[in-house]
Formats: C-alpha cells, sequence, structure tokens
C-alpha cells in the first residue's frame, strides 16, 4: 500500500522540481503582497492577503503543471508503466497515489505562505484584527483549485510520453478552465449560455468559495471536475486495452 | 498446468498480431519462445502478463483466467518486459523495495534480500541502477520478475544486448530459477534454447509452428537453427529483405 505515492513524493523531493515549485511560488507572492508599487499592502493599508489570491491562481497554473509533467508521461518513456500495470494494482490505485503525491506537493506549498498569514495578522491594527474567515476561505479555495490543476495535469502527462508536451497541454488546459471560461460566458452574444458557461468556470467558484462561505455546491463542482479529469485518465490507461 | 491459452488471438485493426494460438505449459517446465521479429511473441506475453487482453481466446495461469482475474494471475506471474525497462535514478535497494511494496509483498525486507542474492546483486546493491553495467541492470529486472516469488517466469528477451559474459552469468541464473519454477522466455538465439530449455514453442507470423521437445527437434542430428529456419520458411512466412 502507498508505495507508489511513497515513491513520487520522494522523487519530488530529490528532484530540483518541488523546491524550484516552492520557492518560485513563496518569492513571486512574497513580491506581489509586500513589494511590487501601487498594489503591495503597504501601498494599500489594508492588512489582507487578497493581492496573493488575486495572483495565485495564475502562478499555480504554471507551478501545479510542473509538478504532474512527468507523472505518467516519464513512465511511457521509460517503459516501466509496462511493469508497474502488470502488478497487482489497478489502474485507478495507480492514478490515484500519483494525483495524492502531487497534491501532497501543492498543499506543503500553500502551507509555506502560512508565513504572511502570520505576518499580515501581526501587522493588523489591533493585532488580529482581520476577515479570518474570507482568508481560510481563500485558502480553502486556492487548495481546492490547485487539486482541479493537479487533475488536469496528471491527466495531460498521460496524453503523451513527452514532458514538455504535457506541461503545454495542462497549461493550456487550466488557463482554459479558469480563465478564457469566464471571459467567454461574458460574451454579451452568447446570453443565457453564457451564464452557464461562466458557471463551468473554475474562477467561478474559487471566487465564490474565497468569499469565505463555503457552499457545498461549490465543493461539489470541484470534486466533480477532479473526477471528471482522473477519470480521463483513467479512460486513457486503459485505451491500451482497445484495438 | 502453469500457463494454458487455447485459441489466443490478437487483432490491431485489420493485421493479426496473434493468430490462435494453444499450448499448455506443465509446472516447473522452462520454455523457450521463438520466432522471428514481429512474430507475436511480446504479443503473447503481454496477454499471458495481463498488460493488454486478447482479441479471442483464452488463457489461464494456474488456472485463474487472464481476463476475469488479472490481479489474481498478476500475484503469481514475475515479467520482464522487452528492453528491460527501469527507473534510472533510483538506487537498487531502493527500486526492489518499491516493487516489491506494489507487487504485494507482506515482509518486504527479507523478500528484497533474497531477491539480491538469487540475482547475485549483492556487490552492486547500494549503487543507483543508472550506474550500473548492463548485465546488472538486467539482473535488477530479473529480480524486480521474482521478488513476490510468482510461481510462474515471463522473460521477454532476458539477454538481448549482453556481451557474452553476461549472458553466461544470466543463462545460469534463470536455469537456477527454473529449477522450481515454471518459465516461459524469449529469444531469437537458438544456442540459448539448447543451454535452458526443456522444450521449443515456435510462432511465425502470429502462427504456432512448432512445439517440441528440444531433445526431439534435435535427435536426428539436426540442430536447432536448420529446424527454425525451414519452420519459419515453410509457410511463406519469413521473406528475406
Amino acid at each position: 500500500m502507498l508505495s507508489i505515492y511513497k515513491k513520487e513524493v520522494r522523487s519530488f523531493l530529490g528532484s530540483l522540481i518541488a523546491y524550484i515549485v516552492m520557492g518560485v511560488f513563496l518569492i513571486l507572492t512574497g513580491l506581489f503582497l509586500w513589494f511590487v508599487d501601487g498594489n503591495s499592502i503597504f501601498d494599500l493599508g489594508v492588512a489582507s492577503l487578497q493581492v496573493m489570491f488575486d495572483i495565485s491562481p495564475y502562478i499555480l497554473i504554471f507551478l501545479v503543471s510542473a509538478i504532474t509533467m512527468k507523472s505518467i508521461s516519464d513512465e511511457k518513456r521509460l517503459g516501466t508503466l509496462e511493469i508497474i500495470t502488470t502488478k497487482p494494482i489497478t489502474d485507478l490505485q495507480i492514478i490515484l497515489e500519483k494525483y495524492f503525491a502531487a497534491l501532497t506537493l501543492v498543499a506543503f506549498t500553500l502551507l509555506l505562505t502560512s508565513f504572511y498569514a502570520y505576518s499580515v495578522y501581526n501587522l493588523a491594527l489591533p493585532v488580529g484584527n482581520i476577515d479570518l474567515g474570507s482568508m481560510l476561505g481563500s485558502y480553502l479555495g486556492l487548495f481546492l483549485l490547485a487539486a482541479c490543476y493537479a487533475s488536469i495535469g496528471l491527466f495531460a502527462s498521460s496524453l503523451t510520453d513527452n514532458q514538455i508536451v504535457a506541461l503545454i497541454i495542462s497549461m493550456v488546459l487550466s488557463f482554459f478552465f479558469f480563465a478564457v471560461l469566464g471571459m467567454l460566458g461574458d460574451l454579451e452574444i452568447l446570453d443565457k449560455i453564457g451564464r452557464s458557461l461562466n458557471w463551468f468556470s473554475l474562477e467561478f467558484h474559487y471566487n465564490s468559495i474565497s468569499r469565505g462561505v463555503v457552499d457545498t455546491r461549490d465543493l461539489v463542482f470541484f470534486l466533480g471536475f477532479i473526477s471528471v479529469f482522473l477519470g480521463g485518465t483513467k479512460l486513457v490507461f486503459e485505451s491500451r486495452k482497445w484495438s | 498446468m502453469s500457463i494454458k491459452v487455447e485459441q489466443l488471438t490478437k487483432t490491431y485493426g485489420k493485421q493479426v498480431a496473434v493468430d490462435a494460438i494453444s499450448f499448455d505449459i506443465p509446472t516447473g517446465q522452462v520454455v523457450g519462445f521463438l520466432g522471428p521479429n514481429g512474430a507475436g511473441k511480446s504479443t503473447t506475453m503481454k496477454i499471458i502478463t495481463g498488460y493488454i487482453p486478447p482479441t479471442s481466446g483464452t488463457g489461464t495461469v494456474c488456472g485463474i483466467d487472464l481476463v476475469q482475474d488479472s490481479i489474481e494471475v498478476r500475484k503469481l506471474v514475475g515479467y520482464l518486459p522487452e528492453n528491460n525497462p527501469l527507473y534510472l535514478d533510483m538506487y537498487v535497494k531502493e527500486y526492489l523495495e518499491f516493487i516489491a511494496g506494489i507487487s504485494g509483498v507482506k515482509h518486504i525486507k527479507p523478500a528484497v534480500e533474497r531477491a539480491i542474492e538469487m540475482t547475485k546483486l549483492t556487490p552492486e546493491r547500494h549503487k543507483k541502477v543508472g550506474q550500473l553495467s548492463k548485465g546488472y541492470r538486467q539482473r535488477v529486472g530479473l529480480a524486480q520478475a521474482l521478488i513476490h516469488e510468482p510461481k510462474v517466469l515471463i522473460l521477454d528477451e532476458p539477454t538481448s544486448g549482453l556481451d557474452p559474459i553476461q549472458v553466461v552469468e544470466i543463462r545460469q541464473v534463470i536455469k537456477d530459477l527454473g529449477k522450481d519454477k515454471t518459465v516461459l522466455l524469449s529469444t531469437h538465439i537458438m544456442q540459448e534454447v539448447e543451454a535452458m530449455c526443456d522444450r521449443v514453442i515456435m510462432i511465425s507470423k502470429g502462427k504456432l509452428v512448432a512445439d517440441d521437445l528440444v531433445t526431439t527437434l534435435t535427435k536426428d542430428g539436426k540442430s536447432l537453427e536448420d529446424t527454425f529456419r525451414s519452420l519459419a520458411n515453410s509457410d511463406n512466412h519469413v521473406e528475406h529483405i
């Protein structure tokens, strides 16, 4: 049990990717929070991490795709997929363990920013005077959003034996489902269809959860989204059996 | 019967890779699976190991159905795929512990020790797989296949790409394994079959062309190689390009 999960986590920590992802995420969010003119906490004068929660979805599109890109594609390239799929474990178990390994790294990366949260908490006047509900909701939203990206990334990785191709497919799909769908939904000519398109965008539900109100409809949407892409990954796995 | 297949067929679109093959292999036999490149050897092995299902036909390993109970079959089978795929950046022990884990081995440490000993990997156990010579990598591949003490070993070209000394060493390892396991190994080196196998199954263009004991095939002074060539040619299956 969990052998694949452990191997994946170990391989993240043994490769540079994990540290680059964590470092880049901390540096970029830190820059936007504290230093970038006009939007930083000091310029706005508000003790909140809102700036970070606004920018993170876009940073994570790249970083989460980088985490998942080699997950399955590399096994295909090396041929080791034939070894692990002829062991007494199911395809679904392989996929889930790989998925949760990627999710662990994502969660850990997000946790690192609690350092910023702590700073903001202490900057507030009086200390601790922040909208805690909104902050926790935003963290939950960000985690669920990253979990969706990870499921897209794993799916993209199963489509090819080339990591770079997987990275690009994953980024394009993630960007589409986060931002483009909402932009299409806002087109006036689409009218009602537009509004339902909007409902399918990740951004819509991310913003909804970020307000600090955890609506079960949003949770169901995120979990459904993840299931669809993990199910798609399983289909690609099984496609070797069709012909 | 350890391995039994009946009318096994695999088609890719219109191309027939394996064409109604039937054979059964009793427990403890070492069988050489021969045939020219593209004859369907690897495809047959992939079906027996549960990597792909047959288009039609049935098969069992130790009486368990290949398709219905694929997971159960995989517990009984050790498989070394063609080209011996490995994670080059893992350590030998780390890799074998990982494989033991996904093979459902309960006591991982002793199983890894045993596999390392059986394949004589002891001097290289602390190295990374990527640092090993091809011969030692092949041993890691074998160790991987037999870590869960399978009853049946399926080895796809276990000696390809090795130098003559390594070939002899790997053959010895397989011969030792064959003492208490059923082994099906593919190759196109005839001497290898004479050195290791009790029996030969020959296929050409997906069809079974011979299935006999090595002693029978070589008894009237003919070499296996001549037999192979005449059988492969007899149905105009092999064309020289």
